[in-house]
């Protein structure tokens, strides 16, 4: 096999890891909080025709991107209403999430099926972007570069910080960080916020990036994977972003032996796996824990202080 | 409050509909009349309202008893779906044999094939304490790529054209048509009975008293004797084999095939079902018409107003919010008034 080959397929896994590396260190950083926000499918097809219409309005990509957080942050925010202020069971409420969001990007994008919109340039100059090997480090949009300095920011921050240190406590026990002084509420509420940010650009990779063009529910259930992907990471940064790329493989894979039929394995078998993976994975975190666990303990708990 | 509460979600969810899509420049009346009251009150679309509930139902009554007891099952759509494709793989190995005791084995496997693919979270639950939300759903997805193997490779229909799909039931496979020249088949009548059932054994038997107790008081069960690991395994056996039968009954009574777009959603559905009919048998039943007349009335709208038919999820995500927000102003009442006592204790140490 060539080194064309090589480069290619590095492409082909960094371009598909990104949306998940994105909406699952959002959703990382919610679960580390104590909520469980199933929602990210919804919210990353809110942020992919958030970001096009915003596109095909300014005409300015970046502009689109911060679009694209600002609506995920905003759909967060209405779960975080239901969820933190009016205490709704969390589940429920997050495939809740997942329909309208479903529901609504479809409604909204209907002026904009068939439009096609500015991409972004690229980072590096072309000599390095377009070099037949080097592309493999310098080639990629902006965006991808974002996410992986997301993983450094938010791995610094939930480790060496004081808020993440708060955030943390939050999520490990919240009547404790209540009863210390902490608004666990406000915390929480920060906290989905900026998940359901991160999931909205991770939606505008594929509406900007991937296939400069609406479709409709064209997330095509990545943010199940997003979601599969933090428990796979084991709740920790690093590992999300090796996560990521490894999920990008299996996604490679699948689309691989999709589309030449060359694999000794049917394409729905790598389809499969990330998700199977994901629960024997849960399955060893699980029965090693016995209290050093990395899952935050109030996962999915209402917050109700006694007194 | 227990009846009112859900009526004002429905009506709420309608009332915001027309004024949001009148400001997003769709007749809102209209859109709303068509998803929500056109499927009710045309006659012709009843069948396809009743044939739409079943599964919601079914699947439904099986959800609320976890639900009750605290074991969130989010993995029916998984169950539904091995449940059809152990009914078409019983089905196939009859070869061309039909008739009521195959179907029956077929709609069976349904049921064994749901509990069974259930039985994996339980058991990861009660062994290794695996979060059962996380597990079944996942399982979830592992389904959706079993289909999609299935009828794409040793089960697709050799006179499909290359079709991904399983050869269509022969008509001795397939449930009866309740009556004649309609889509009204036996599972529909299923549906409507078992919610009596389930009503039945939840308020007489003792195992409806554990649902109960566990899922409301669960230290007051611990000391009743009541055993914890064994209400989880009820709980998602019971979820399980409800959405196995769904699954079994949409194949031999309104499918009669199985293809890629057999996973329609309707484990999930099933869940805002569950809820919006306050966990209670004979509430499923009403909020699966409800939530099947959204459908139907989602199809209409996609022809009458030009939107798409997934819009109807809006309304059904906004009756689940509404449903769950009114929960809480109904149960916790008195925390309104608390947390005006609060402000001022909280001033001083600020």
């Amino acid at each position: 096999m060539s080194v064309e080959f090589f480069v290619a397929a590095i492409v082909t896994i960094v371009g598909l890891s990104t949306p998940i590396l994105l909406a699952g260190l959002g959703e990382l950083v919610v679960e580390k909080s104590g909520v469980l926000n199933l929602g990210v499918e919804g919210m990353m097809l809110i942020g992919a025709i958030a970001g096009f219409a915003a596109s095909v309005v300014t005409g300015n990509p970046w502009v689109a991107v911060v679009a694209a957080a600002v609506a995920g942050a905003l759909s967060a925010s209405l779960f975080g209403f239901f969820v933190l202020t009016l205490n709704s069971n969390q589940v429920a409420t997050g495939l809740a999430l997942t329909i309208f969001g479903t529901g609504l990007s479809s409604l909204l994008g209907l002026n904009y099926t068939g439009r096609i919109v500015m991409q972004f340039g690229s980072v590096f100059p072309p000599a390095l972007s377009k070099h037949p090997i080097w592309q493999v480090l310098f080639g990629y949009s902006p965006i991808v570069y974002f996410a992986i300095i997301m993983v450094g920011l938010v791995s610094w921050f939930l480790g060496r910080t004081r808020s993440g240190l708060i955030l943390r406590a939050v999520g490990e026990n919240d009547l404790s960080a209540h009863s210390i002084g902490y608004s666990v509420i406000g915390v929480r509420y920060a906290a989905v916020a900026f998940g359901g940010a991160m999931a909205g650009i991770g939606g505008a990779y594929f509406s900007m990036v991937i296939t400069p063009m609406w479709a409709e529910r064209m997330t095509a259930g990545r943010g199940w994977i997003a979601l599969a992907l933090v428990v796979f990471a084991g709740w920790r940064p690093g590992r999300l972003l090796w996560g990521a790329y490894f999920f990008g493989i299996l996604m490679a894979l699948e689309l691989y032996a999709k589309a030449s039929g060359f694999s000794f394995l049917p394409s729905q078998f790598w389809a499969a796996m990330p998700y199977l993976m994901t629960v024997v994975v849960l399955a060893i975190i699980s029965s090693r824990e016995s209290g050093g666990g990395n899952a935050p303990a109030c996962l999915g708990k209402p917050f109700l202080p006694a007194n | 409050m227990v009846v009112v509460t859900p009526i004002a979600a429905v009506l709420l969810t309608m009332l915001i509909g027309v004024i949001v899509f009148d400001a997003i420049g769709i007749n809102g009346q209209k859109a709303v009349v068509d998803i929500f009251l056109t499927p009710l009150l045309a006659s012709y679309k009843w069948q396809d309202v009743a044939v739409k509930a079943a599964p919601l139902i079914i699947i439904a009554l099986g959800l609320s008893i976890g639900n009750r007891a605290n074991v969130w099952n989010i993995g029916a759509e998984g169950q539904y779906i091995i449940g059809a494709l152990c009914a078409a793989g019983v089905g196939i190995a009859a070869g061309g044999a039909g008739g009521p005791v195959i179907v029956t084995l077929m709609v069976l496997a349904g049921v064994v094939g749901g509990a069974a693919w259930a039985a994996i979270p339980a058991a990861l639950r009660t062994r290794l304490s695996v979060n059962e939300i996380l597990s079944s759903l996942m399982l979830t997805y592992v389904a959706t790529q079993i289909l999609g193997y299935l009828v794409g490779g040793p089960w697709k229909d050799p006179n499909g054209r290359n079709f991904p799909a399983t050869a269509p039931l022969i008509p001795d496979q397939t449930l009866p048509i309740l009556v004649p020249g309609t889509t009204i088949h036996l599972g529909v009548l299923i549906a409507a009975i078992l919610p009596f059932v389930f009503w039945a054994i939840m308020a007489r038997s003792v195992f409806g008293f554990q649902i109960r107790v566990v899922g409301s008081a669960p230290q007051a069960a611990r000391h009743g004797g009541f055993d914890s690991k064994q209400t989880i395994w009820l709980a998602l056996l019971i979820g399980g084999g409800m959405a196995g039968l769904a699954g079994s009954l949409e194949f031999t009574g309104a499918l009669k095939a199985i293809n890629l777009g057999f996973p329609s959603g309707y484990g999930f559905t099933a869940i805002i079902v569950s809820f919006l009919g306050r966990l209670h048998p004979i509430g499923c039943l009403i909020a699966g018409i409800v939530l099947a007349d959204t459908y139907v009335g989602g199809q209409l709208a996609k022809t009458s107003v030009h939107i798409p038919d997934s819009t109807a999820g809006i309304f059904q995500a906004m009756m689940l919010f509404f449903i769950l927000a009114s929960d809480i102003f109904v149960r916790y009442r008195l925390r309104i008034v608390r947390t005006q006592k609060v402000a001022p204790a909280m001033a001083p140490g600020e």
